[in-house]
């Protein structure tokens, strides 16, 4: 169909087409009227359709915001706020159900910790190095890489922990359990270094070059320039980089369910198996919990406990980086 | 002198922080290859031509994915269909449309956000509204859609960056012989930025086809023996859309069953299933970037 | 404040008139960047815009083609421009802008071709209209490339990219698609700036060949290109049209001391 409706004006077009070097003459083109009336309401069907899909996300959101704030509502109503935040218990699922959230909080933390603890130093260093140190040649190979990390399923990374990174450990730690909180927090860590490395690194070389300069003027090394000059300039963007380290690492599911043990237990040894929330919901789903009972809504609770986890961190980081936002 | 030594002191400390910065990066790079190694010393064998044929057995050296990998291949058909419109519509409408007033920005914030809502957390929704609320069951339709809203900031992102580099003079040009706006778009920014969006769109599908978390929250059965309905009929409208219903299994489901089994035996197997699903993202990672790399020699700005 | 002449009613010296500028105002925001423009311009003449850069004669060219309208907080006021021989407002709020730029048709500062073939790029014009025979579209598509002088240059190879042209070449590609719709107008925006002297040359013998069946609206930086290509000139201060006249009255004989300090080099 033709988007242009067009009809010949009732003006008389009379202009000569003498073109130079033209062979011959063309007979001038119909005189065009703007759109149509059925064109003007197709450009604007087409803008209210793409405005749907992009104000969709906000659906997505509140779908989200929604399910897990009614189905808590539900939990909250048979479980009060104060048992799920000081029981130290969590067994649903058994005779004796206890509801407390802090065993799973204590996993997620713990896991967390020791991934962040890897990624952070590493992904840090590493963005400094890829910015600041290596050569234009050793970023191009290594950078495509890095990011290769983020293409390997989580399944695959369970495996790893449970069958590698676990039997490895025990050669310098014998006593350590085959389930434990260490191995899938260390792989967990590997897994988020590029996402914590590879947007330290955009914030770092966005620092304009004169403030190098200026630092290389005054006798400062290469070190002192990094870790003096542009990390304090570029720690806004490095802050965002933690959060979704943080974010990634509270998150993270299929590696702690494979690895870490799926047993609520209050605890912060890292050498010890755990339950966190994301594996509390793997463990809860591959069972079969009719819909609507105390035991479904508790992985709601538990979801909305993580997404607060996420939002107040994020939110941290928010102000964080407003703080330390350099003007150059 | 004083100041000789302060300074080699210096260049000392350089030299060390070049070589701690090497090894930290090397941490991240020989982990995934020691991550492959052991992947495919344990896998490999399990990699037969009956692997791929057969369905899950209880007897591990006759398992196979056949249903897995069909599950996945129909599941990702679904989350294509439904991510790549919806994304590449809101890319567009945020780039070229969105006048800048309040709605965008919360459409922004909110995209921002949403990539970094962990995925069990998408699947917990898509259990109280696909599952329960739409009554879609625990079938492809609820995993397709599912993983399909988890790629969708991915696949905004992709289509606006992609959109972004092309340069206000094109739209200009378009507009001066008098395109209408949608024209405009149709037969420029679309066509110029489906190397970008193409990209994204891949880089999107390869994240989803490793996802399990959101989908063991919506029930996907680890023991699948069956194949989902053929969308062909013999009869008319030989069409059907009776395998969107199917329950399914997809690879990383299989290969997180296998893996949580005593048995040495089903460990193998899970080792084969997941060098099936590292090639497969492998692949695609590669193949985006070939494009990313065809398309950039194509359009030069 | 610049002191403004009126346009005495013999400037066009009986060139026919094709489209008349009435007390025009131009606003981006509330920064008022076109103040109270008054100007005649003749049918099938050339007609050049000087005056030193941020005075406004791009934001003038711009408006007769409303590309102002793509972008929000831009504000027309005033008495318009109207388009002859029917005397209409085309920045008149009922006319639709798309209207406009079919009728008349712009090259840019930089050559800006699709990337897409030789031919489509020319082509795009008529494919927005629709339902032309393909035919018709061939055959208009050699027309605007001859009257660009390109014709014989590309004839062997519409078919591979505009983008592997040279960069004269290129422009004049632009030109081709400019011409192809058959406009009224035609708006150069500094069409030669980014050109090495050759390709200028060529362009500016091109814009002489075709004031032959089109009106000619050009903005330039280089006097010497508008005193070479242009019947009258306008030159522009601050936003204000201060003198408007004849080329070689402008050039020879300035009766505004602004305009005189600005072509004997001594601002601008």
């Amino acid at each position: 169909m033709s988007l242009v409706t067009h009809r010949a004006s009732n003006r008389p077009v009379t202009r000569e087409t003498s073109l130079p070097g033209g062979v011959h003459r063309l007979s001038p083109l119909p005189r065009l009227r703007g759109p149509g009336l059925l064109q003007r309401w197709q450009e604007r069907a087409i803008q209210a359709t793409l405005f749907l899909a992009a104000a969709s996300s906000i659906a997505i959101t509140l779908g989200i915001v929604g399910i897990l704030g009614f189905e808590s509502l539900a939990f909250f109503k048979q479980v009060s706020l104060f048992t799920f935040l000081t029981d130290t218990q969590w067994t649903p699922l058994f005779d004796d159900a206890h509801y407390g959230i802090m065993p799973l909080v204590a996993g997620t933390a713990t896991v967390a910790a020791v991934a962040l603890c890897l990624a952070l130093p590493v992904g840090t260093i590493t963005a400094i190095y890829l910015s600041e140190y290596a050569p234009h040649r050793v970023r191009e190979v290594v950078k495509p890489f890095l990011e290769l990390l983020t293409a390997v399923p989580t399944v695959v990374y369970g495996y790893f922990a449970l069958l590698f990174v676990t039997p490895l450990l025990r050669h310098f730690i014998p006593s350590l359990p085959g389930f434990n909180m260490l191995s899938a927090g260390l792989v967990i860590g590997v897994m988020i270094i590029p996402y914590v490395s590879s947007l330290s690194e955009d914030a770092m070389r966005a620092v304009p070059m004169h403030l190098r300069e200026a630092s290389y003027a005054m006798g400062a090394t290469r070190f002192q320039t990094s870790t003096r000059v542009v990390f304090p300039a570029a720690l806004s963007g490095v802050a965002a980089a933690y959060v979704l380290g943080f974010s990634r690492a509270i998150g993270e599911t299929m590696v702690v369910a494979i690895a870490a043990g799926m047993q609520p237990h209050l605890t912060f040894n890292p050498m010890e198996p755990a339950a966190t929330i994301t594996a509390y919901i793997v463990q809860v789903s591959l069972g079969d919990l009719p819909h609507g009972s105390l035991g479904y809504q508790t992985i709601f609770a538990a979801g909305l406990t993580l997404m607060l986890m996420t939002l107040v961190f994020n939110i941290g980081g928010h102000v964080l980086r407003k703080r330390f936002r350099e003007k150059y | 002198m004083k100041i000789r030594k302060d300074i080699a002191q210096r260049k000392r400390t350089d030299k060390v922080f070049s070589l701690v910065g090497l090894i930290a990066t090397l941490v991240g790079i020989v982990t995934l290859l020691a991550l492959m190694i052991d992947l495919a010393w344990d896998g490999t064998a399990r990699l037969n031509w009956n692997f791929f044929t057969a369905f899950p057995s209880r007897f591990p050296d006759k398992a196979g994915i056949l249903s897995a990998w069909v599950g996945t291949g129909v599941v990702m058909f679904v989350t294509a269909l439904a991510a790549v419109p919806m994304g590449v519509a809101a890319g567009v409408y945020l780039e070229e449309y969105a006048p800048k007033n309040v709605m965008t920005t919360l459409i922004e914030i909110n995209i921002a956000n949403l990539a970094g809502v962990p995925s069990i957390v998408y699947g917990l929704m898509a259990l109280g509204l696909f599952v329960y609320k739409f009554q879609f069951g625990m079938s492809i339709l609820t995993a397709g859609l599912t993983l399909a809203l988890l790629i969708l900031p991915i696949v905004i992102m992709a289509t606006r960056e992609a959109i972004r580099t092309i340069p206000g003079s094109i739209r200009e040009a378009a507009f001066a012989v008098g395109a209408t706006k949608w024209q405009m778009i149709r037969h420029h920014i679309l066509p110029y930025s489906a190397g970008g969006i193409l990209t994204g769109v891949i880089i999107g599908l390869s994240r989803a086809i490793g996802e399990s978390a959101p989908l063991i929250t919506i029930g996907a059965l680890t023991f699948i023996a069956f194949l989902p309905a053929s969308p062909f009929t013999g009869t008319f409208p030989f069409l059907s859309f009776e395998w969107l219903k199917s329950p399914y299994t997809v690879l990383p489901i299989q290969a997180f069953n296998w893996v949580s089994r005593p048995q040495k035996a089903f460990h193998l197997n899970a080792a084969a299933a997941g060098l099936t699903l590292m090639a497969m993202t492998l692949a695609m990672n590669g193949a985006a970037i070939w494009i990313r790399y065809r398309f950039r020699k194509r359009i030069k700005w | 404040m610049v002191e403004t002449l009126n346009v005495s009613p013999d400037v066009l010296a009986g060139a026919a008139v094709k489209a008349r500028v009435q007390d025009l105002s131009f606003y981006y925001g509330t920064h008022r960047v076109l103040k109270n423009i008054t100007l005649s311009v003749a049918e099938k003449k050339v007609t050049a815009l000087i005056g030193p850069s941020g005075c406004g004669k791009t934001t003038l060219l711009r408006c007769f083609n409303r590309m102002h309208d793509l972008y929000p907080g831009n504000r027309y006021d005033g008495g318009g421009i109207r388009l002859l021989p029917e005397n209409t407002n085309i920045l008149g709020a009922d006319v639709d802008p798309i209207e406009v730029r079919m009728r008349i048709s712009m090259v840019f500062q930089k050559a800006n071709p699709f990337p897409k073939t030789v031919f489509e790029n020319v082509a795009y014009g008529l494919r927005v209209r629709g339902d032309l025979k393909k035919s018709d579209i061939n055959e208009r598509v050699e027309q605007a490339l001859r009257g660009a002088a390109l014709w014989d240059e590309v004839k062997d190879r519409l078919h591979s990219l505009g983008a592997n042209l040279s960069g004269g070449q290129q422009q004049r590609l632009c030109i081709a698609r400019a011409l192809v719709t058959d406009p009224e107008i035609i708006l150069f925006d500094e069409p030669t700036s980014a050109l090495d002297p050759i390709a200028t040359g060529k362009v500016e013998e091109l814009v002489a060949e075709l004031k032959t069946r089109v009106t000619i609206l050009i903005v330039t930086h280089n006097m010497q290109q508008a005193a070479r290509v242009s019947d009258f000139t306008g030159f522009m201060y601050i936003g204000e049209l201060a003198e408007f006249d004849r080329t070689e009255k402008i050039f020879t004989n300035p009766s505004n001391k602004l305009t005189e300090d600005y072509i004997t080099g001594r601002f601008g």
